[in-house]
This record gives structure tokens, C-alpha cells and sequence, in this order.
């Protein structure tokens, strides 16, 4: 890991955002045709277009629970979304997404509504600049809100981490690769629940305790920027 | 098929919001623990881990390979897990699916992260030639808690391992050293159900409980946290679970 680079500087960052500070944000429902329901999601530099298709028939059929309906996510890096060209087809971090992804997204959806069931959730990476996995997840929570799945809430989620000793909110690119934690998470904003925490990198609790809470309050303000989009599409509608 | 019935499933989420086990253990009791070493003759290093009825082997085996170009001075640490069709009716042939790939990836940043494997020594020629370092799980008996298991089994298998020695390209495998682990990394995982927490849960436990976390402490510090399961966890929640793999995790490193 290098350390030359100076990622804090007078207590700003190497964009300018202050240590609490978002990265801009910018997002869109409905943006598909035959998607039941599609989102679009920005963070900075970081892109991501998400569909679903569902609840529909799950195959093959061993997997259908009887009680309730699943939910399953694919979460894809776009060849061209990276700096050297991504082979296409699935990889080892696609795939654990994918999983920590549908734990995030299920406890949301009133799923004993759709026994054998399943909902679908793509999430794709046009340009990543870190954060693809939060950043997947609101667009895939705009997506899911758009294809009129009952939800107990809506899920948002930002990264947390840890850059030169210092807890910051929402790492980019740079920051991401030098820095020494990261940590994701995704919560229901109505209850607080966290439903996705992943954390790498070398910590404590009380670091853990400061970085979750600035997580906490990004989550709120991207919660904000899904309810703006939704109530775009659907607000004037009754 | 021995598919868990809702019957089971009742059962377990009955017996913990009583406080109590469906195998009489305590919430935050670990089932019976046997670790035993050199169980895989050709492996450098090997490890067999029984966590009651769950059966894990992991084996350790060094090679040769190119760096990757952003490193170029470190060796490379691999870590993969099979979910074989033998350790469960739920397990199917063919590449790893989520699960596995899942299980494999939270050992490896448990190991990574906290840099318990000296990846710049492991360095033969810069740019040309690494050490390659790859650690295999193979689960034998799914009882619930793989996790738990097969990271007990990695850090005991690399601990265990004799690194062979190197001359002129070729790999001397009559020829060993031990080989340096630097830190501990142990990994926990504590389940929810409403207001307890459960360590080390079983495999109907697991269907039945609001949500897991795994928690990886080395010695002093916390290196890897994956939340699992479809559930979520209050903030406050999330520090006492924290705190309990700390305490907990104490009692697995006993048997490193």
C-alpha cells in the first residue's frame, strides 16, 4: 500500500469534500421499457443502471420456497466501466455482491406475498469509481420501488472508511485504493436496520461506532435523493 | 433428502427466544471442537477441523507463478472453497456458486487484511516470480457454520505449513522451512433472533435466524466484518456483536 500520496489536506480531501461530506448525487426511476421496474444511480464518478423483473416463476423449481418468494440479485461490472477492460462474464466479487446484495434487499419485501416466487434484481456498473456495490443497491431499491414491490421501507446505502487515521464518509477511487478500511453498509431508513455491513481493514470498535454513524447519516441523505427521483415518476400520478 | 422441516425450523427459533438450544448448548456456547494437523500427506501444510457434526479439511500448497503487475515485489495469497455435493443434499457439482464464492473470499480478507501472511517476502525475482500461496477449503459435512470452521482450519493449516525451498525455477518439495505466519486472524460468527445473540449456529439455526455477522479479530484489532442472511441489525446491535466475537473468538484461538 503506497502512502506517499496525501489524501487529507487541511482537513479537505482530494476533491475538496469535507471528512462528513457525500460525493454529488444524482438519480432517475422508470429509465427502462420492459423492465418491470428500472433505476438509474449516481455517487460521483461512480454509475449504475439497475432493472427488475419480477415477482415471476422461479426455476428451476427446487429452488422455490414454499412460504414466500426470493429475491436474486446479479451484479455485473461493465466491460468498459474500469481503467483496464474487464473481462465479461461473472467473477468472485460479482458473485459474493450479488449474494450480500439480495441479504440487503430481501428483509425490505413483503415476500410471503409471492410464495415460489422470484424478483429479479440487475444491477449494472457503467463507470465505477468505488462505492459499485452502494451505489448498485440504491439504484436497484429505486428500481424494485418502481416495478410496485410491496417494501417495508426503501434501502439506501453509502461506504464509510477510514484515510489517514481519520474516519470519512463515501471513499472514492483513489481514496478507496490507499485507504485503510472500507466499509459499506445499507440501511432501512423508517427503522435503522442495517442490512449490509462489510468491513476490510484494520479497526476498533470506537473507530467502528464513529464510522457507522457517519455511514448512518449518508444513508439518510441518499434516501432523500431516491425519494426526490420516485416522487418525480410518481408523484403527480394518484 | 434430508431437507430441514418447518418443524425443525420452529423448533430452533422456539428454543432460542427461550433462551435455550435445540442441542442443549448454551446461546453462546460453541459446539465441541477437534482440530487436527497434518491430515493431507502432499499438502505443505494441512487441517482438519470438526465443529460438531460440521467437517472441514483445508490443505495449504505452494507454487510458482507471475505477480500481479500492481504488485510486483509480493507473493500471492489464493484462497477458494468447494462446496461439494458429498457434504450436503443441498450442494450440487460444478464451479463455485455464491455460497462458496462467498465463503472463500471473507477467509481471504480475513487473512489479507491484517497482513497475516508476509506477501513482500514471498518474492523470488520482481516482476518475474512469486511464491504463490493457496489455500484449498473442502468441506466434507455442512452442519451449519462453515465459516467459523473452515477460517479456524486456514490460519491452523498456514500456521502448520512447511514452505519448500527453491533453486533455479524448480520447487524442492524434500526441502522445508517453517513458514511465517504473522498474525492470528479468527473468525466468529454470532446470530440474531429478536433481542439474543447466538454463537457458532447450527445448520437449522441459520435458516431460522434474523441475521448473522461474521466478526474476524487477530489479536487486537478487528480486520473483516460480513453481515449474512436476509435480517438487519440496529447500529448498537452491531457494536455488542462486535464485542462478543472478541470474547468468543478467544476461545477458538486456543486451538492455534
Amino acid at each position: 500500500m503506497s502512502e506517499d500520496k496525501e489524501l487529507l489536506k487541511d482537513g479537505k480531501r482530494i476533491d475538496g469534500r469535507a471528512k462528513d461530506e457525500l460525493r454529488d448525487m444524482e438519480a432517475e426511476a422508470g429509465i427502462l421499457k420492459r423492465a418491470d421496474g428500472s433505476g438509474y444511480f449516481r455517487m460521483g464518478g461512480t454509475e449504475v443502471i439497475a432493472s427488475v423483473f419480477g415477482p415471476r416463476e422461479l426455476h428451476p423449481k427446487h429452488k422455490q420456497k414454499p412460504q414466500r418468494g426470493i429475491i436474486q440479485c446479479r451484479y455485473n461490472l461493465a466491460p468498459f466501466s474500469v481503467d483496464d477492460r474487464k473481462r465479461p462474464g461473472p467473477s468472485r466479487r460479482g458473485k459474493e455482491i450479488g449474494k450480500v446484495a439480495e441479504g440487503a434487499l430481501s428483509s425490505i419485501v413483503f415476500l410471503e406475498e409471492f410464495p415460489t416466487a422470484t424478483i429479479d434484481v440487475y444491477m449494472e456498473v457503467i463507470s465505477a469509481d468505488a462505492g459499485t456495490r452502494c451505489v448498485a443497491l440504491n439504484a436497484g431499491a429505486i428500481a424494485l420501488a418502481d416495478a410496485g414491490i410491496p417494501m417495508k421501507g426503501l434501502i439506501s446505502s453509502c461506504a464509510a472508511g477510514k484515510i489517514e487515521d481519520t474516519p470519512v464518509l463515501d471513499l472514492k477511487g483513489e481514496e478507496d485504493k490507499d485507504g485503510q478500511v472500507d466499509l459499506p453498509i445499507a440501511m432501512n431508513i423508517e427503522t435503522g436496520e442495517i442490512t449490509l455491513l462489510q468491513m476490510d481493514g484494520m479497526t476498533d470498535i470506537d473507530e467502528m461506532d464513529k464510522m457507522l454513524d457517519l455511514a448512518i447519516d449518508g444513508c439518510e441523505k441518499v434516501a432523500e435523493k431516491q425519494r426526490e427521483a420516485l416522487m418525480e415518476t410518481f408523484g403527480d400520478k394518484k | 433428502m434430508m431437507e430441514i422441516t418447518e418443524i425443525e425450523e420452529e423448533a430452533a427459533l422456539d428454543n432460542i427466544k427461550s433462551g435455550e438450544r435445540i442441542d442443549d448448548r448454551d446461546l453462546k456456547e460453541f459446539r465441541d471442537i477437534e482440530v487436527v494437523t497434518g491430515v493431507a500427506k502432499k499438502a505443505e501444510g494441512s487441517a482438519k477441523v470438526v465443529l460438531g457434526d460440521t467437517k472441514v479439511i483445508v490443505g495449504v500448497k505452494f507454487g510458482l507463478g507471475e505477480p500481479f503487475p500492481d504488485t510486483p515485489d509480493e507473493g500471492m495469497l489464493m484462497v477458494n472453497a468447494e462446496l461439494g455435493p458429498m457434504a450436503s443434499p443441498d450442494f450440487e457439482s460444478g464451479p463455485p456458486g455464491k455460497d462458496a464464492t462467498e465463503l472463500a473470499r471473507v477467509i481471504d480478507r480475513g487473512l489479507r487484511e491484517c497482513e497475516a501472511i508476509p506477501l513482500e517476502e514471498l518474492c523470488i525475482e520482481e516482476g518475474e516470480k512469486v511464491w504463490k500461496v493457496m489455500v484449498d477449503i473442502h468441506v466434507l459435512d455442512h452442519d451449519g457454520n462453515l465459516m467459523d470452521a473452515s477460517a479456524l482450519g486456514a490460519i491452523k493449516a498456514l500456521k502448520e505449513a512447511e514452505m519448500p525451498g527453491y533453486e533455479d525455477g524448480e520447487v524442492l518439495r524434500d526441502e522445508g522451512e517453517d513458514f511465517e505466519v504473522l498474525k492470528t486472524p479468527i473468525a466468529c460468527t454470532i446470530g440474531k433472533v429478536d433481542d439474543k445473540y447466538i454463537v457458532d449456529p447450527g445448520l437449522v439455526e441459520e435458516e431460522v435466524v434474523d441475521g448473522m455477522v461474521t466478526v474476524t479479530w487477530t489479536e487486537e484489532e478487528l480486520c473483516s466484518l460480513q453481515k449474512r442472511g436476509n435480517g438487519g441489525f440496529q447500529k448498537e446491535e452491531l457494536l455488542e456483536i462486535f464485542e462478543l466475537a472478541k470474547e468468543k473468538s478467544s476461545e477458538l484461538r486456543k486451538f492455534i
